[in-house]
């Protein structure tokens, strides 16, 4: 009926050969490869990269939150020596009590750890086992805060606020954001412990867990950054 | 399509669900308003969103055309300086943020769902939430003018002056809040669009099939979700300054003021880009519709689309030309600007190449794509002059600036928005614009722009200085500047008769019934597949793609000397809109409620923290309500085969895939 040329038709090779993940990114490219029951999301929608909507989503916005926090430790490297000239001076490194602030990251990076072995065991639908490590989880991040509010108790005793000069603002600002990105994780992780409580989250919706999980990570990746950018390098 | 008992599933045999009650049951009803505040429909949102920036779009202009009253003639009265200085920084910020970028919303949530046949967008209530919020921002940003006077510092707001000591109003505040509100509802749509774009298209769609529109969304989108943090980052840090006594700004205790420049135009121009590329998008879309050719140089199209969305971010600091960087970022930076100009070159040349040997039908949406065309290559020119930094350092701040910027933005992006208003306007709704007024408008528009913004090249060669609340007389001023604003006075005035066109139209519409087939351009694009205005379900079916203008292809072949040759009536290769078994996701009333407590938390952060704690109230309690709400409506069967891609239209195409295509992908 038309003058294209009329399309070739060949037998689909079959497409197991290739790891799940690369199959993914060729779906990108060509999404007439996707075929009924090839990739589900959680609600059994098939998608054109083979990777749900939702898992997706979270990752084009962690993208975004790279450049949040960018903009937040390009700040501090500028001004982590601008400390004015009053009777307090010291910069923000003269003044880190090292070994407590790497026991700390410590326990924020063991975090990232409970919250795979959470993320593995909704995956095996053992759903009693994921609160527990999902506790587990927000427990650590909740020592990793608690120790982030002592450390500026510390600071703010010996004199040096929010207000006291750039250095020790843009301090404050990057740290308390990425504290306030851990907390509203706990809120996440705590929530997704009530909605497991309550039954809403069944072994098929294991990728919500796993979303959360995301999340959580960024947040621990970004700490390795700021801890290396803030506290390791003078 | 809208049944009375509320359900979105279509056609008679609907039966009216019982409905479980209580705070947590999603509202089915869609007629009447709160159809709309509960919408999720894409559609409807971007119907909202275009609403929304045309009524900005009056606040901004009496803005401007305030401004214009006050510089008509030396010595003017009717503006007094601060309160000239509150209007332009409100006129600027509320046309960037307020009217270009949302009426680029409004098309990229009414038309890439369709383009790439799709159902919905990925995230349907998220979709409505970044609506809601956006107007938020909005409402914050111009409360100002009711509470206490509008930010005075320029669209930029640059410190020192956005601080405390230089700005003690709570002007910037607002400005401050609002933009920071505006940017979490661009960052939701990124992420919603983005998704919807990489993961919902039809089969057979692939990247190199997507509509120019669409390519031009997802550039603008990635632009947007990599730009929008760094300048909320730096609205925080003004932020903490203003309202906390933070020392970010503070130059006594040794900060820079370049810092919040740097930040301020890492985002500010890609924005710029951000408000051009969508216009670009739609122009791509019309032209070749009126030439009657496929558009020349597709993949050029793309890929300098997305080259302009890279170098974007490699050119922010000539803003900054005037600060004192020092040669050799200065010069790094007008090498890179001068290259910007390359990929926009390549665009304006594949339009025109795409005009070329076209049997040009001058419509109106026609008229003010070349409108664009003309007028954006004007503008990009005097931009490659500010690209050379002596001669920049001349110009900044003068009027010629003014000129350059009014040139790009109103004549390029808004020229495109309006022709693309005539352009998809039937698709939304049902009746056609009309065309003779349509083309009267075109004409007092572009004589009414050129008018305002031409005489502005000379007043800024002459030295006039921007921002600058009257002039003396004897400088040699006058004369254009008074034309300037008889010139604004023009568009004013068309912009008034754009309104009349639109009432008229709707009238005539309904008075003489006239039925319109979904394609009434003979246009290109799968969009056209289905009626005019889109059924709530969008498709019967997903069509399965075969080409670039699928649609084009499925009415018109070539003959065997290479002429065009209908092959099949429109009505043929249409789609009737009369699906009934198609569900489709329920309305939710959470994105509003969570949308209602931003504007608390932003006042309260002003004037009584009580505020905050109504407005915290609103927007946790509606994150756990939309969390917990059932994802669809309780009676829906949410699996129903035609609600996804696998029903097509032909199916055996899902395995037509040519032999060499099947290698590179193993490869």
């Amino acid at each position: 009926m038309t003058t294209r040329p009329a399309p070739t038709t060949v037998r689909r090779r079959s497409r197991s050969a290739l790891p799940r993940r690369l199959r993914s990114l060729t779906d990108i490219a060509d999404p007439r490869l996707v075929v009924p029951s090839a990739e589900h999301d959680g609600h059994g929608h098939v998608t054109s990269t083979g990777i749900s909507n939702e898992k997706l989503a979270m990752w084009v916005f962690l993208a975004s939150e790279c450049l949040l926090f960018g903009g937040l430790i390009s700040t501090f490297l500028i001004y982590k020596n601008r400390v004015g000239d009053g009777a307090l001076h010291e910069r923000p490194h003269d003044l880190y009590d090292l070994a407590f602030t790497s026991i700390s990251s410590f326990v924020l990076l063991m975090s990232s750890l409970t919250m795979v072995l959470a993320v593995s065991a909704i995956q095996r639908g053992e759903h009693r086992s994921m609160r527990t490590w999902l506790a587990t989880t927000a427990l650590l991040g909740s020592v990793f805060i608690a120790g982030q509010v002592y450390e500026f108790k510390e600071f703010l005793n010996a004199g040096y606020g929010f207000t006291h000069s750039p250095a020790w603002s843009a301090f404050f600002a990057l740290t308390g954001f990425h504290g306030v990105h851990v907390t509203l994780g706990i809120v996440m992780l705590l929530s997704t412990i009530g909605l497991s409580l309550s039954g809403r989250i069944k072994t098929a919706q294991a990728e919500s867990v796993e979303i959360v999980g995301l999340y959580w990570h960024f947040v621990d990746v970004v700490w390795v950054i700021i801890f290396t950018v803030v506290y390791l390098i003078k | 399509m809208a049944t009375t008992d509320g359900t979105l599933a279509l056609g008679s045999g609907a039966e009216a669900p019982v409905r479980p009650m209580g705070v947590f049951a999603r509202p089915g009803a869609t007629p009447g308003w709160r159809g709309w505040v509960t919408s999720v429909d894409h559609k409807r949102i971007g119907i909202m969103y275009g609403a929304a920036a045309l009524f900005f779009f009056l606040i901004g202009g009496f803005e401007a055309l305030l401004i214009r009253l006050q510089l008509a003639a030396p010595e003017g009265k009717v503006l007094s300086a601060d309160l000239y200085n509150q209007v332009y920084t409100m006129h600027g910020t509320t046309m960037i943020f307020l009217v270009v970028m949302p009426i680029g919303a409004s098309f990229m949530n009414y038309l890439l769902p369709l383009q790439i046949g799709a159902r919905d967008v990925a995230f349907p209530r998220l979709n409505a939430l970044s609506f809601w919020v956006f107007l938020a921002g909005g409402i914050v940003l111009n409360s100002a003018w009711l509470l206490g006077g509008g930010a005075d510092g320029g669209w930029f707001n640059y410190a020192p002056n956005n601080g405390v000591m230089f700005s003690p109003t709570h002007g910037i505040d607002f400005w401050n809040m609002g933009l920071i509100i505006t940017g979490i509802s661009s960052l939701l749509g990124a992420v919603n669009l983005i998704t919807t774009v990489l993961n919902m298209r039809a089969p057979g769609m692939t990247l190199m099939r997507m509509p120019v529109f669409t390519w031009m969304s997802l550039v603008t989108q990635f632009m947007l979700l990599f730009a929008i943090p760094v300048l909320t980052s730096a609205q925080f840090l003004l932020l903490f300054d203003r309202l906390f006594g933070a020392r970010f700004f503070d130059v006594s205790m040794g900060a820079d003021p370049l810092l919040w420049q740097h930040l301020f135009w890492i985002f500010g121009h890609p924005e710029v880009y951000i408000m051009i590329l969508p216009a670009f998008g739609v122009i791509s879309e019309m032209i070749p519709v009126f030439a009657r050719k496929p558009i020349f140089g597709y993949p050029f199209m793309v890929f300098s689309g997305i080259a302009i969305g890279f170098m974007g971010w490699g050119v922010w600091a000539h803003h900054m030309f005037a600060s004192g960087l020092g040669p050799i970022s200065v010069a790094a930076f007008a090498t890179a600007t001068m290259f910007i100009a390359v990929p926009t070159g390549v665009k304006i040349l594949n339009w025109l190449a795409t005009m070329w040997g076209g049997k040009l039908k001058f419509d109106t949406p026609l008229l003010y794509s070349v409108g664009l065309v003309t007028m954006f290559t004007i503008g990009g020119l005097s931009g490659v002059t500010h690209a050379v930094a002596p001669s920049d350092t001349q110009q900044t701040d003068t009027y010629y600036i003014v000129a350059h910027f009014h040139y790009v933005l109103f004549g390029g992006a808004l020229f495109g928005f309006v022709g693309a208003w005539y352009f998809w306007w039937p698709k939304a709704f049902g009746y056609k614009l009309s065309e003779f007024h349509g083309k009267v408008n075109f004409w007092i528009l572009l004589i009414g722009f050129n008018l305002t913004f031409g005489p502005m090249h000379i007043l800024g060669l002459q030295g006039m200085p921007r921002r600058t609340y009257t002039y003396r007389d004897g400088y040699g001023f006058n004369f254009w500047n008074l034309v300037s604003t008889i010139g604004a006075v023009m568009i004013g005035a068309s912009f008034l008769y754009f309104f009349w066109i639109i009432w008229s139209s709707w009238r005539r519409s309904k008075v003489e019934a006239v039925v319109l087939s979904g394609d009434p351009w003979d246009a290109r694009g799968i969009e056209w597949m289905i009626p005019c205005p889109t059924p709530a379900h969008n498709f019967d079916v997903t069509p399965t793609v075969h080409s670039l203008d699928d649609f084009w292809h499925r009415k018109y072949g070539e003959d065997e000397n290479g002429n065009l040759v209908r092959i099949a009536a429109t009505e043929d290769v249409s789609q009737k809109g009369d699906a009934t078994d198609v569900h489709l996701p329920s309305p939710s009333y959470w994105p509003i409620v969570l949308a209602f407590g931003m504007p608390f938390i932003a006042w309260g952060l002003i004037f009584n923290l009580w505020f905050c704690v109504l407005g915290a109230i609103c927007v946790v309690g509606a994150i756990y309500g939309w969390v917990i709400e059932p994802s669809t409506d309780p009676e829906g069967d949410h699996g129903h085969p035609d609600d996804h891609p696998t029903g097509t239209d032909d199916s055996s195409a899902q395995v037509e895939v040519s032999a060499p295509e099947e290698a590179a992908l193993v490869d």
